[in-house]
């Protein structure tokens, strides 16, 4: 490796690399302040923390979700009507909208997680759909034309929360902790249980890990993360409609997480930053932006399954003496040969 | 009561012919294919295509122009499942379950995005409309295009299940699905069946796309999510793998809906079939017809 080579790699993998990104968040705004940039960059937070909680549940465990949003939708739409219904800043609310995710995360993942993994990313991308299709159909949730005049997030007298700056710096902050926290979470013995459970579900569920427990745990810190989007959403644009929760959207998210790196909470920061902000850079190409998206997608599991920037594995040594011993057929399989 | 009964099978059999491609290809190589329901798109969009271009035609010739219409799109579908396997699938064959499936989302987000960036975004009606006459039976009403595209359906699922319980082709599919590595040695060529598998589900799907395209008059890139979201539904009814089960569960699935519809309101309706999916999923994952499937190590 080349001195220079190594020198990013070290700074790619230095443990502070965390801190400066969050000083260049904090920062950002000392740049550009327009309301479009703010705008823009508030989002692009919004979209990190969603890509964070689907990556526990993609990247960690290797569960695909594919109907991410509607979790996000279930945060946004429970402190928005909680929210109008009592009167009260969107802070307050976030009890109500723990418990609405943990449920909705239950309710998806309880019937499903004991199946095959290609059922539950077929029931994810349908219970997406209920949900949309369900607020669009509510009177509670105002239809097709959804909530709106959604209060702010905290408000102490005279000075509010929702200044555009004050807003981003508060995001900024939220999404950081929350990031920290689903990394910190992977290196947790949950982490590696997620890990295992990842990599060969038989041999953790015979080494006594409870396997349909820790995927679900999995499944409601994804829900939770999303819920908690939801309200920064919510507070953020002040209103929602069915039509932001889209298929799309679930899967931009995916996106983020797979090109990013599964399991590498740095690498899905920085997918879910270039998914978010390269439609904002690249708008006259925006008919082809979801057509090369797709085909990224399909060119990135060829050739690098693990994704663009995949977590490190620490088990190198142990592996190289275990080779996994393929048979001639097996060898033929692979070859795509026949005889 | 009987019409709601007539309604359920006519959109049943539109499930069952889509469902079919899903269950073969999970059959074989236990592949979700998530654009499967974009093939169909694709289909409807092919013969969008070469209706327009042989521009306005006489009411006569309408429904042969079809059949030939039909015909073509089927062959199109079928290689572009082709090319979609050889590119997209067979190099993750030995690949972890995710990536395979993220693949899939890959593609069909490529199908979606590639019409669309071609067609434009919007609705296109489709150029012939089939009309015929609506008779009475048993208080359904029940119009001749839906008697024609049923009775299309039918033929292509029966000849499918023969081709699969008669022919050597059919037999090395049931082979592989059951043992691939065995089947190999067996001497089955084991990736040019796989090819005939995405060949024929891939033109099934493309036909139901022409045949709804000609019927329901509209067609967007977006047709193929829900359509393909439903046909697994009806997969797993069945039983998925099991090709009888495919057709049956598309029936079942499109009384269920119908029945479900007319209950709690039409809004409810895709809401009511995905309700169903999950709890089949919950009460009986293996479908109807499904046998008990125990994963091998």
């Amino acid at each position: 490796m080349s001195p220079v080579a190594a020198k990013v790699s070290g700074l790619l993998e230095s443990k502070y690399l965390g801190w400066i990104a969050l000083a260049a968040a904090l920062l950002a705004p000392l740049l550009t302040a327009s309301p479009y940039s703010l705008n823009v960059m508030t989002t692009a937070a919004i979209f990190v923390m969603l890509a964070a909680g689907l990556n526990i549940v993609v990247g960690y465990c290797g569960l695909l979700d594919l109907g991410y949003i509607a979790f996000m939708a279930v945060g946004a739409y429970t402190s928005g009507i909680v929210s109008r219904a009592f009167d009260l800043p969107l802070f307050f609310t976030i009890p109500a909208v723990l418990v609405m995710t943990i449920l909705a995360g239950l309710i998806i993942g309880a019937p499903t997680l004991r199946l095959r993994s290609d059922y539950l990313a077929i029931v994810t991308l349908g219970f997406g759909e209920i949900t949309r299709i369900t607020a669009n159909n509510l009177a509670v949730t105002g239809g097709p034309s959804g909530i709106y005049g959604i209060p702010k997030l905290l408000t102490f007298g005279d000075f509010s929360v929702h200044s555009p700056a004050v807003f981003y710096y508060v995001t900024i902050l939220i999404v950081a902790f929350f990031v920290l926290a689903s990394a910190r979470l992977g290196k947790s013995r949950l982490g590696r249980a997620w890990r295992f459970v990842r990599e060969d579900e038989d041999a953790a569920e015979a080494m006594g890990i409870h396997t349909y427990k820790v995927k679900l745990m999995a499944y409601i810190f994804g829900a939770v993360w999303g819920g908690f989007a939801g309200v920064l959403f919510a507070s953020h644009l002040t209103a929602i409609s069915p039509k932001t929760f889209i298929f799309l959207q679930s899967a931009l998210v995916l996106m983020a997480v797979v090109l990013g790196g599964m399991g590498n909470m740095r690498g899905v920061v920085v997918g879910a930053l270039v998914i978010s902000l390269l439609p904002e850079m690249l708008r006259d190409l925006s008919e082809y932006r979801y057509l090369a998206f797709g085909l990224l997608l399909v060119v990135a599991m060829v050739f690098r399954p693990k994704g663009l920037w995949p977590a490190r594995p620490h088990e190198d040594e142990r592996k190289k003496n275990k080779e996994p011993q393929e048979t001639a057929v097996d060898a033929a399989v692979s070859r795509g040969e026949s005889r | 009561m009987t019409q709601i009964i007539w309604d359920g099978l006519f959109v049943g059999s539109f499930y069952a012919l889509i469902a079919l491609g899903y269950s073969m290809v999970y059959g074989i190589i236990k592949l979700l294919n998530f654009a499967h329901g974009d093939i169909y798109m694709l289909g409807a969009f092919i013969g969008f295509v070469m209706l327009t271009s042989m521009g306005g035609l006489p009411g006569a010739l309408s429904i042969g122009a079809l059949l030939v219409v039909l015909l073509v799109s089927m062959a199109a579908t079928g290689g572009a499942g082709v090319l979609i396997e050889r590119f997209a699938y067979r190099p993750l064959r030995k690949a972890p379950r995710l990536a395979v499936l993220i693949t899939a989302v890959g593609v069909s987000f490529t199908l979606q995005y590639g019409v669309s960036a071609i067609m434009g975004p919007n609705p296109r009606s489709y150029p012939v409309r089939l009309e015929g006459d609506v008779f009475d039976i048993l208080g359904a009403r029940i119009s001749l295009p839906q008697v024609l595209l049923m009775a299309i359906a039918a033929i292509l699922m029966i000849s499918l299940n023969t081709y699969i319980q008669k022919t050597s082709t059919g037999r090395a599919m049931r082979s592989i699905s059951l043992d691939m590595k065995g089947s190999l040695l067996m001497g089955i060529n084991v990736n040019s069946v796989i090819t005939r598998t995405f060949f024929i589900g891939s033109a099934l799907a493309g036909a139901a796309g022409v045949m709804s395209g000609a019927y329901y008059g509209k067609i967007d890139f977006m047709m193929g999510f829900l359509i393909g979201l439903k046909a697994f539904t009806a997969a797993v009814i069945g039983g998925i793998g099991n090709i009888q089960g495919a057709m049956l569960g598309g029936l079942v699935l499109g009384l269920l809906e119908a029945f479900g519809a007319s209950v709690f309101g039409g809004e409810w309706r895709d809401v009511f079939s995905f309700v169903v999916l999950i709890l089949f999923l919950t009460l009986r994952p293996t479908g109807i017809l499904g046998e008990r499937v125990t994963e091998r190590v």
